[in-house]
């Protein structure tokens, strides 16, 4: 008996030819860009600069300029950070993990998905050092020999640790991602027509020549990176956790945080990767490389993570009962019953709620629904930090100095230029790096004959 | 510079000297090239010109490129430049005074004396710096305890509003001027035999009032008119007319079994609370004694000695004198004297009780009220007589001279002053344009007064009226004497060569009147010599006398007790009782225990020191208790309309439990115009709205009307937002009865759930193992106890603290986003309707239980708690600061290296008492923190042992650090261990209720050590296992629960 295995849908569609992924992938670099772009970059530029005042003025008057008080010392400037550094790890994931796992349809978004973590942890590193209320001594947590003594940081502080985990997940994920982009500059610089593209992109590529040697040697790095990146993806968040995990604020001391952190932070980095990429695919005409199954692939990795995250809602609220602990029950009573109702409530509808019409699979492969339902797990996620820093801390043991918050015009400027400082670059490499790993991509693609492109045409037929 | 005769060549100073070194053998040989390059100090080649490419200018081409260089670099540099730090002269002393040794204090005996309060103190100085106000242990009177407005006085003396000079008619002028022409103005009146008045608050100093006496003798036609801002003139017309004289008692509370107060705040404010509250607290103290007293409180506001009351009462201000008559009659009954007319009260269940109670203790018991009414003030002297309480807890024989004002003589005087018949008017110590009630006819009257003549320091509300300004001395620039009790001396000295060209208002008058003193030192010692002398028979040298009772600060006599005879008429007194009608809306004016009667208000510590109670600062605001706002249609910060007979004040609605229903109370001291920048337009004018009763102010208006106005909210700023424990252990208390029977009752031992059944929670332990049981502490263990049983949540440990480790001020707007800088706050619970146990029995689930928690009851038990750095020995904060800048000491000490500090605030996101404080701002040089470390004179009164926190770090109690090394080094100094008591914190040494024992736990001896195995004592938040070294005693209360205790 004769079988034969179904052929693979196609993860690119449109019938690409080696030729024309290098064309159209490379038509935003080499092209002039549109209006919608210019209206972008314009607008993240404003972010940009009201992040710099903001920052400064910061910077200049004293931290005073926030809403923070004796009570609530962290609020909206870790929020972000958490928020930021979450959203930096689905990039982490698909190129590190998925690697591994060898899904491929992963080649079509991991190269913006990676630059999104580039530029996300930049983010979460800004809110660090602006937190800080000397930032001119930012450096002080590193442990750098000094000339003030035996003087050293202080290992078991988790706030180091997270001085550890953010820079080396900064470094791995850089150095991933530009060994990816060095065969691809090589292919923009050998079009290039210009001589300042010339040159630029020469130097960029490293002086990739595209030899079995190059290739061979590509291959080993990205393994190998690959596989120091994949802990990374749990441990950045689980050290980012235990800044709350190992205090003992009621709502904080919690041992589940490490999973759930890091749950979450894949379910928004997730959810940021379907917002851009929804819109660049279309930007950037690239439909026919980032597809619905894409779409559809991703909002099954938002699903279960955001299952999970929903569990660990529940859980966190059962382990306060359970615990018998005075301070832990109220805690969680104040976050659902307490003047921060709202923040919680939205949370719950946000990251709970939204994501389980991922079951419909209508909605999972609507670019209409995924867009929105991927704004609602963003705006989520954002609550989420914030009512686990800000409604543990304004009640915490001690009633007499319970106290509320309240952002100023400062903090929000900083959230929403911080939103400027991660749009700018992204705009900017849209415009001049390969938004795609063309490179990659190009081994996933058919390329033996036009059987083979007929079989797939057969295939459609069904 | 000097001239040059270095110039001679060297060969003349070769041939002199007798021996030569030579630079090398080049000089020995002196050949050509050597004598071609001597001349020129630099041997070698300096390639400046290469440098700076003059061979480019040579070639005169422009050096572009260059010329841009040497731009910026320019550029750079002179930015740089302007940016160094301005020169600060540090200049050492070239004659150094014998007695000031740098990094040493002073100490001096002194006495505050305002015309208010009273204490015996002692200033510390530094470098001739006064920098702090410790109570004067060796007084009788203050024990050594001082209040929060004695211990911010210094910073009195360092306010940039005092006047530097005297004025004339609002310009400056000079001494000569002014005596001249005031001379001119007093021989003038005399000539006439015009009048002569002396306007001035009470004067406790025996040779001022000799002064004055002498003064009236030159020039007669003068007289001394009293006049106290919070008057005590009703009781002293009483008190005349009970005794026969026109004085206070001095009342003994640690005597007294059972006290019961109607409306007299005498912890806090009244007569001389200091005094009473060391009295009253070793009668709460239960170390070593199984007893103390019963407190009955009756009042209208919640005040600090109502909310340390066993049992209070809410009633109205108009109400006391009832409750007063309904009282004597009980009291009366159980005495077999006869009863008067008096009708029925709404707290006769209490006023039952109290007589009971108060009977059982005759002798050992007694009654205050703090009515301004005489006739009632007959009938608390007649109950005190019915107790046989005179001689024991109430002495009319030594009596306090601390209020002597007179209403009727003030009335007169301001009649007196409108009819334009005052040619001359010396106003001492008084603010009347600001305190009289009728302010505005005191200012229309001034106008009228022939010349008038102020002595106030600063220009004030009633001096910028004055035609002179002759500003007195701070008193720390002063010489004077006090008697405040009868028999009971002390002396004031100056500690600092005075600031600015004022001069002492007793030299002004010793001047004016051309005496034949040299100053008023020389006739206080003449004074002392004549009076005071004799008093004594153990020093039998007038000088050695003198320096004693200088050195010592005060001079006491006992003088011989005489019987009082009670001789007032209960029944007249009882017909005249001013009585309001039972159901009208009622005013009551109190004092806040920060700002007092207002002569202080621009003092920033006293502005940013909470109410003891309501926990506002930088405001006054309209009270009532929140049953009686939800009536009205009120909400906090509404901005009414209070109208009093033809006055209207407005001000904001305050949510305050406790107060009586239909009342609404405020305080007086704020809304001052002219006191300075920081009291100025803070609150309203309170004084406005008291009565005029027959003649004397009563501190309450019935006859009032309130109204919502269309204001926008204002925004009252609080320290402490939150007001119950909600159900939480946070202050532990027990009833005596329950804790005669179990001395750890309301304290039982926390215990933990394991899997090996219960244990105590600080048997549980991460860190320590066998082989690691913690850290070692072999010299010192530093810590606290604190007796909750006599914290009376005053705040002199506030003030104390701010004083002494340079806590800056931060303003209302601050303190409104919960950023007050205080080490050591006082935090006040309010009970609850809702109790765990309640919520149970009516079947309240968790949530509904929870929200019902936060409301406080309508007339709550109050509990204070001083809250400061625990310093745990498992410190939560010292784990997770990146960079250790917090650490732990061998000693037991938490402490802040803030130069370490990089601030990211975890450490006090993680502690779970939340006693860090950030500096959120520069608090100091800063134009938006214009307090005294914006000033150079303010900034004279920072302890130079403690350094200025800078912007962005973390800062919180170090329980006084620079004090523990600066007596552990005096020790070491003298060979041997510190003795317990000898080192002491400033929370502990201010306490006036030494509620606060700070010492070493390694000294098995120490007191501290005593007490933390006192079954009373507890660990805050016990449970979390950080190991504090702060320990608090259970607060036990004395409520009558039907049982006999």
């Amino acid at each position: 008996m004769h079988y034969e295995s179904e052929l693979r849908e196609p993860l690119i569609l449109g019938d690409k030819g080696y030729h024309e992924i290098t064309e159209d992938v490379c038509r935003p670099i080499e092209g002039k860009a549109n209006k919608y772009w210019w209206a972008a970059f314009t607008l993240a530029s404003m972010a940009l600069l009201w992040w710099i005042i903001s920052v400064s003025y910061t910077l200049g008057t004293g931290l005073g300029v926030w809403g923070l008080n004796k009570t609530v010392g962290w609020a909206w400037d870790i929020t972000n950070f958490v928020w930021w550094v979450g959203i930096g790890h689905a990039g982490t994931l698909i190129s590190a993990i998925l690697l591994l796992f060898r899904q491929k349809w992963r080649l079509s978004i991991n190269r913006s998905a990676e630059a999104m973590t580039i530029f996300a942890v930049i983010c979460a590193a800004s809110f660090i050092v602006s937190h800080m209320g000397r930032p001119w001594v930012a450096y002080w947590p590193l442990p750098l020999p000094n000339q003030f003594g035996s003087l050293w940081v202080n290992f078991n502080s988790p706030l180091v640790w997270d001085v550890f985990a953010i820079s080396t997940y900064f470094s791995v994920s850089l150095v991933f991602w530009y060994t990816g982009l060095i065969p691809d500059f090589a292919v923009v610089r050998d079009r290039a027509k210009t001589k300042g593209a010339k040159f630029w992109y020469t130097i960029l590529s490293f002086g990739w020549t595209g030899t079995a040697k190059n290739w061979q040697r590509f291959e080993e790095v990205s393994l190998v990176l690959a596989g120091l990146s994949t802990p990374l993806v749990l441990s950045v968040h689980s050290v980012v956790s235990m800044d709350f995990a190992t205090s003992l604020v009621p709502g904080w001391h919690t041992t589940i945080f490490p999973p759930y952190f890091v749950a979450g932070a894949i379910f928004s980095g997730f959810a940021m990767v379907q917002t851009l990429l929804i819109i660049t695919r279309k930007v950037l005409n690239l439909e026919n490389y980032i597809t619905i199954y894409h779409i559809d692939m991703m909002n099954r990795i938002i699903l279960i993570t955001g299952s999970i995250v929903g569990v660990a809602y529940i859980t966190e609220f059962f382990i306060a009962w359970y615990s018998g602990v005075e301070y832990e029950q109220y805690a969680f009573i104040n976050r659902a019953t307490g003047p921060y109702w709202w923040a919680y409530w939205s949370m719950m509808t946000c990251n709970v709620i939204t994501p389980q019409l991922f079951w419909s699979a209508k909605l999972r492969t609507s670019l209409f629904a995924t867009f929105f339902i991927s704004i609602f797990v963003n705006i989520g996620m954002w609550f989420e930090r914030f009512v686990i820093i800000v409604t543990s801390l304004h009640r915490d043991y001690v009633p007499s100095s319970w106290t509320m918050y309240s952002p100023t015009w400062v903090e929000v400027g900083i959230f929403i230029g911080s939103l400027g400082l991660f749009f700018v670059p992204f705009l900017l490499f849209t415009r001049f790096f390969p938004v795609i790993a063309m490179s990659e991509l190009k081994t996933i693609v058919k390329s033996s004959s036009s059987q083979a492109k007929k079989k797939g045409a057969h295939h459609h037929e069904h | 510079m000097c001239p040059l005769p270095l110039l001679i060549s060297d060969t003349t100073l070769h041939t002199d000297m007798e021996k030569k070194y030579w630079k090398g053998v080049e000089e020995l040989r002196n050949d050509a090239e050597f004598v071609r390059l001597k001349n020129n100090e630099f041997f070698e080649h300096i390639p400046v010109d290469e440098v700076i490419g003059r061979k480019a200018e040579s070639a005169d081409a422009t050096p572009r490129r260059d010329f841009l260089k040497f731009l910026g670099f320019g550029m750079a540099a002179a930015t740089l430049a302007a940016c160094e730090a301005p020169v600060k002269k540090a200049l050492p002393y070239v004659v150094k005074p014998e007695e000031i040794t740098p990094g040493i204090p002073n100490y001096y005996a002194s006495t505050f004396s305002d015309g208010h309060d009273y204490a015996s103190i002692l200033v510390k100085t530094r470098e001739g710096r006064p920098i702090k106000i410790d109570g004067n242990e060796m007084s009788s009177i203050s024990k050594g305890a001082t209040h929060a407005r004695v211990q911010a006085s210094v910073l009195g003396l360092y306010d940039n509003n005092r006047l530097r000079g005297p004025k004339a008619a609002g310009k400056d002028t000079d001494w000569a001027t002014a005596d001249k022409e005031i001379k001119a103005k007093l021989e003038a009146a005399v000539a006439k035999n015009g009048k002569i008045r002396i306007l001035t608050a009470t004067v406790v100093s025996p040779s001022t009032k000799a002064l004055f006496a002498e003064f009236a003798a030159k020039y007669p036609g003068t007289e001394v008119v009293t006049y106290d801002a919070v008057s005590f003139s009703g009781t002293l017309k009483a008190n005349e007319q009970s005794f026969g004289k026109a004085a206070l008692p001095t009342y003994r509370f640690d005597n007294a079994d059972v006290i019961v107060s109607v409306g007299a705040d005498f912890l806090s404010n009244w007569i001389n609370p200091t005094e009473h509250a060391r009295q009253y607290a070793a009668n709460r103290k239960l170390f070593g004694k199984k007893t103390m007293s019963r407190h009955y409180q009756f009042e209208a506001t919640l005040s600090v000695t109502g909310s340390n009351a066993d049992h209070r009462y809410k009633v109205k201000p108009g109400q006391y004198g009832s409750v007063v008559a309904a009282l004597y009659n009980k009291v009366a009954s159980l005495a077999g004297a006869t009863s008067i007319s008096a009708g029925n009260t709404s707290v006769d269940d209490g006023i039952s009780k109290a007589a009971r109670d108060l009977w059982n203790s005759k002798g050992r018991s007694v009654v205050v009220c703090g009515s301004n009414d005489p006739a009632v003030q007959v009938l608390i002297n007649g109950i005190n007589t019915l107790l046989g309480n005179y001689g024991s807890t109430v002495n009319i024989d030594m009596h306090s001279n601390l209020r002597q004002g007179s209403d009727e003589k003030m009335a007169a005087l301001v009649a007196e002053m409108a009819s334009g018949a005052v040619d001359v008017l010396f106003m001492y110590n008084v603010n009347p344009a600001y305190t009289y009630p009728d302010a505005a006819a005191f200012k229309a009257a001034l106008k009228k007064v022939g010349t008038s003549v102020s002595f106030a320091g600063t220009e004030d509300e009633s001096a910028s009226e004055a035609n002179y300004i002759c500003p007195d001395h701070h008193y720390l620039e002063s010489w004077n004497d006090a008697e405040p009790v009868k028999g009971m001396f002390s002396l004031g000295q100056p500690v600092i060569r005075p600031l600015f060209k004022t001069r002492q208002m007793q030299d002004s008058l010793i001047q004016w009147a051309g005496l034949p003193y040299q100053d008023y030192l020389t006739f206080i010692q003449g004074n002392w010599n004549k009076s005071m002398y004799g008093m004594q028979t153990a020093i039998s040298s007038y000088d050695a006398f003198w320096t004693k009772s200088l050195q010592e600060g005060v001079f006491e006599t006992a003088p011989a007790a005489g019987t009082t005879v009670f001789a007032g008429d209960v029944a007249a007194a009882a017909s005249s009782i001013v009585k309001s009608k039972t159901d009208g809306l009622e005013l009551v004016i109190y004092e806040k225990t920060g700002i007092g009667n207002g002569n202080q208000a621009n003092n920033p510590w006293l502005q940013e020191l909470p109410d003891p109670v309501s926990k506002v600062c930088w405001d006054n605001y309209f009270a009532m208790s929140p049953a009686f706002a939800k009536a009205q249609g009120f909400s906090q910060g509404n901005v009414i309309e209070v109208k009093a007979g033809n006055k209207t004040v407005k001000g904001p609605v305050y949510l305050q439990p406790g107060v009586a229903d239909q009342t609404i109370a405020i305080a007086i001291g704020y809304g001052r115009t002219k006191a300075g920048k920081a009291a100025d337009n803070i609150g309203v004018n309170a004084y406005e709205l008291a009565s005029m009763v027959n003649g004397t102010i009563h501190y309450y208006n019935t006859g009032i009307t309130i109204n919502k106005t269309v204001d926008e909210d204002h925004v009252l700023a609080a320290t402490q937002t939150h007001h119950t424990m909600m159900g939480r252990a946070i202050v532990k208390e027990t009833n005596l009865d329950k804790w005669l029977k179990d001395p750890k009752s309301g304290n039982p031992d926390v215990m933990l759930e394991t899997y090996k059944g219960k244990k105590k929670a600080t048997e549980m332990d991460l860190w320590a193992t066998e082989k690691n049981p913690g850290h070692d502490k072999p010299n010192h263990f530093w810590g606290m106890s604190i007796d909750l049983n006599s914290c009376i949540g005053c705040g002199s440990c506030v003030v104390a603290c701010q004083v002494e480790n340079n806590v800056p001020v931060v303003g209302k707007d601050e303190i409104n986003r919960s950023r007050e800088m205080h080490w050591i706050r006082i935090d006040r619970y309010y009970t609850s309707d809702t109790t765990k146990e309640s919520a149970e029995k009516d079947g309240l689930g968790k949530i509904d239980m929870l929200a019902k928690m936060e409301d406080p009851s309508e007339n709550p038990e109050v509990v204070f708690q001083p809250m400061l750095c625990q310093h745990c020995n498992h410190a939560p904060c010292e784990t997770v600061c990146p960079v250790a800048a917090t650490t732990h000491s061998s000693e037991g000490l938490n402490m802040m290296a803030y130069n370490r500090c990089v601030g990211t605030r975890y450490c006090a996101n993680n502690c779970p008492y939340k006693v860090r404080r950030y500096n959120w701002f520069k608090y100091s040089d800063n134009t938006q923190f214009d307090f005294n470390m914006n000033d150079d004179l303010g900034k004279m009164v920072l302890n130079p042992d403690v350094v200025v926190r800078s912007r962005g770090v973390m800062e919180k109690c170090s329980m006084c650090v620079q004090r523990i090394q600066y007596g552990k080094l005096e020790a070491k100094k003298a060979g041997r261990r510190p003795k317990d008591g000898e080192i002491n914190t400033a929370c502990a040494q201010s306490c006036p209720t030494n509620a606060i024992t700070f010492g070493d736990y390694n000294d098995p001896a120490s007191r501290l050590s005593a007490e933390a195995k006192d079954a009373r004592a507890y660990h805050v938040l016990e449970e979390l296992n950080v190991q504090p070294s702060i320990y608090y005693q259970t607060k036990v209360r004395n409520k009558d629960t039907g049982t006999k205790a």
